[in-house]
């Protein structure tokens, strides 16, 4: 039994199509596990769900042993960070914060003392007495989260809580989350649809699809190892070609070209795949003759650290990126070494 | 630059406009001759004097007064939920109701008048003040769904959601967070609904009855018998009324946000 747990989950809004199907999900004491996906896939109802908004048709959700599946949102002390922030308008900062503590009917010293170390934590003491409209997207979104951590909740539910903020300031405010998560040891669920900030703050990640879990790992064996071309796809593989097992380690593509393998998969698993960035793109008639393909290079496009080219194969078309000085122009003709160690089977 | 004072010229002139008739009612409560004309003769403040000795005036003002908020609060009480509703909810056929509870609002005030007419007096027969109430009730409610409505549709209710989270109850998130949230809404449409049932003609005309009358309807059979500047002097009042009530919003609320 793990601290936080799904079991069979199934939510459908009218009894036909289901929103998730049949989730499990098993999340440890102070992990922060992130739910990724494409708009669409279920990790925000997932997240309602944890959270008490979206009462399940099926299944049973249990925390530290509890059984919370009927308990309702308002008495499960879990905090939430929305994407829109949430904050109150009518509300100074230290009033926003303190809300929570003022419904549990803390005396004003205790209220005063906790709000200001929360507001020293995230860096906002200056801006106590200030109203929401009056700060910048990062200072709301650390409100947001200081409202939501002084309540010392059992789970730290973030909402997509950085896709309001420009690039620089996203990969700032990641890392703050990501340290007071840590600080706190609190046990967090992260709804994404970004990879690289997903990858970058979770301890787990869960790659989700129409309502069920594909895959349910760390960030460094999704991103080495994906298990379905859903979650290939996700993360950046792009090239995609059936084969057949023909020995130990080795595999035929449909063209007959032979491709080794350095790691052991199931039978079930019979496409190729490859990122761009692992291909290893080489003039005509060099390189080693297993895994290795001839083409032609169709599409040469400028990435500025590197070239990407749309490379046409017997085994169809392959997209490769190289930073090498050697370039290739459209109509080359090229060979393209698949390593033994990048070549994933899904 | 000479596009701009074409345009200024112009708003000008519309203002102008509007203005001139109340300009001249203005002028005319203070003139002496026994009717009302423009330009006038002397100047008197005999027909404010008037006004407070002609009782049914005073009683019918009370009345509208009585009738006017009473009907607002309830059209408050039943509208703030129902908008609400509208806004939160995916009902089903939200667009339909929409347009249902706005109906009074695009049928003629006659036809309204005559058929609550029908209805509350006629079958029901409820007294006469509960049936001013009433009418002045479905007529104000429109305007409360209305603009409560598009306050509440300019909300972020993931407020709301957080608060649930934070530990309020749903009946407690709705005071603490949606209400204050919305309070220029609530006294946009007070003020809206207010000012268009102590106005109102038609509903009052044909639920009115014997000794019991809006002022509106006073004023119109007082002008059906007499002619004289008693009735600008009413309307001076009010309209003063009015701008006092406008100046205390604007002071304590701002207008800009009412508006």
């Amino acid at each position: 039994m793990s601290f936080v747990d799904l079991e069979d989950i199934r939510v459908s809004y009218d009894g036909k199509n289901n929103i998730l199907k049949d989730l499990n999900l098993s999340i440890e004491k102070g992990e922060l596990v992130s739910l990724l996906g494409p708009s669409g896939c279920g990790k925000t109802t997932t997240l309602r769900v944890i959270a008490g908004l979206i009462e399940p048709n099926d299944g049973a959700f249990s925390v530290d042993g509890a059984n919370l599946t009927k308990v309702p949102v308002h008495k499960r002390n879990f905090g939430m960070v929305f994407q829109s922030y949430a904050l109150f308008p009518h509300l100074t900062i230290k009033e926003n914060v303190g809300f929570g503590l003022k419904l549990r009917k803390e005396s004003k010293e205790t209220i005063h003392k906790k709000v200001m170390e929360m507001l020293e934590v995230t860096g906002l003491a200056d801006y106590a007495d200030r109203y929401p409209k009056q700060l910048s997207g990062g200072q709301r979104q650390r409100v947001a989260l200081a409202r939501a951590l002084v309540i010392e909740p059992k789970l730290l539910l973030l909402d997509e809580p950085l896709s309001n903020l420009d690039a620089k300031l996203r990969i700032n405010m990641r890392l703050e989350i990501k340290k007071i998560q840590q600080r706190l040891g609190i046990t967090s669920v992260f709804v994404t649809h970004d990879q690289e900030e997903c990858f970058s703050i979770s301890d787990k990640v869960a790659v989700m699809n129409q309502g069920v879990i594909e895959q349910f790992d760390t960030p460094e064996v999704i991103y080495n190892h994906p298990k379905t071309e859903f979650v290939a796809r996700f993360i950046g593989f792009e090239n995609f070609f059936d084969l057949t097992l023909v020995d130990d380690h080795t595999y035929a593509a449909g063209d007959g070209s032979l491709f080794k393998t350095a790691h052991t998969w199931e039978t079930t698993q019979k496409v190729g795949t490859i990122r761009p960035e692992d291909i290893t793109i080489l003039s005509k008639q060099s390189g080693p003759a297993v895994n290795t393909i001839p083409g032609t290079v169709k599409v040469r496009t400028f990435l500025g650290k590197s070239y990407q080219y749309e490379v046409e194969t017997p085994i169809g078309k392959l997209l490769v990126q190289d930073s090498d000085e050697t370039t290739y122009t459209s109509g080359d003709e090229v060979s393209l070494y698949i390593s033994e160690e990048k070549l994933i089977l899904v | 630059m000479r596009k701009q004072r074409g345009l200024s010229i112009f708003v000008l002139l519309v203002f102008a406009f509007l203005c001139l008739p109340l300009l001249i009612i203005t002028v005319t409560a203070f003139g002496e001759q026994p009717s009302i004309q423009f330009p006038i003769e002397g100047f008197t403040f005999q027909w404010f004097k008037k006004v407070f000795e002609i009782s049914s005036f005073v009683d019918s003002f009370f009345l509208s007064l009585q009738i006017s908020s009473l009907a607002t609060l309830l059209a408050l009480a039943v509208g703030i939920p129902a908008a609400y509703a509208l806004a939160r909810y995916k009902l089903p056929k939200t667009a339909w109701l929409k347009s249902f509870f706005l109906s009074p609002t695009v049928i003629p005030g006659v036809v309204v008048g005559y058929a609550l007419f029908q209805f509350v007096v006629v079958q029901l027969q409820l007294p006469i003040f509960q049936g001013l109430l009433l009418g002045h009730f479905l007529i104000s409610l429109p305007y409360v769904i209305r603009v409560v409505g598009s306050s509440l549709e300019q909300l972020d209710f993931s407020i709301e959601e957080v608060a649930w989270t934070l530990g309020c109850t749903k009946p407690l998130a709705f005071i603490k967070v949606v209400l204050p949230n919305i309070t220029s809404g609530i006294f946009a449409s007070f003020m809206l609904a207010f000012i268009n049932s102590f106005n109102n003609i038609p509903v009052s005309q044909f639920l009115s009855g014997p000794g019991v009358a809006t002022l509106p309807t006073t004023l119109m059979s007082y002008i059906e018998y007499n002619y004289d500047p008693t009735v600008s002097a009413l309307s001076v009042l009010l309209m003063l009324g009015t701008i006092i009530l406008m100046y205390l919003i604007e002071k304590t609320l701002g207008l800009a946000s009412v508006a």
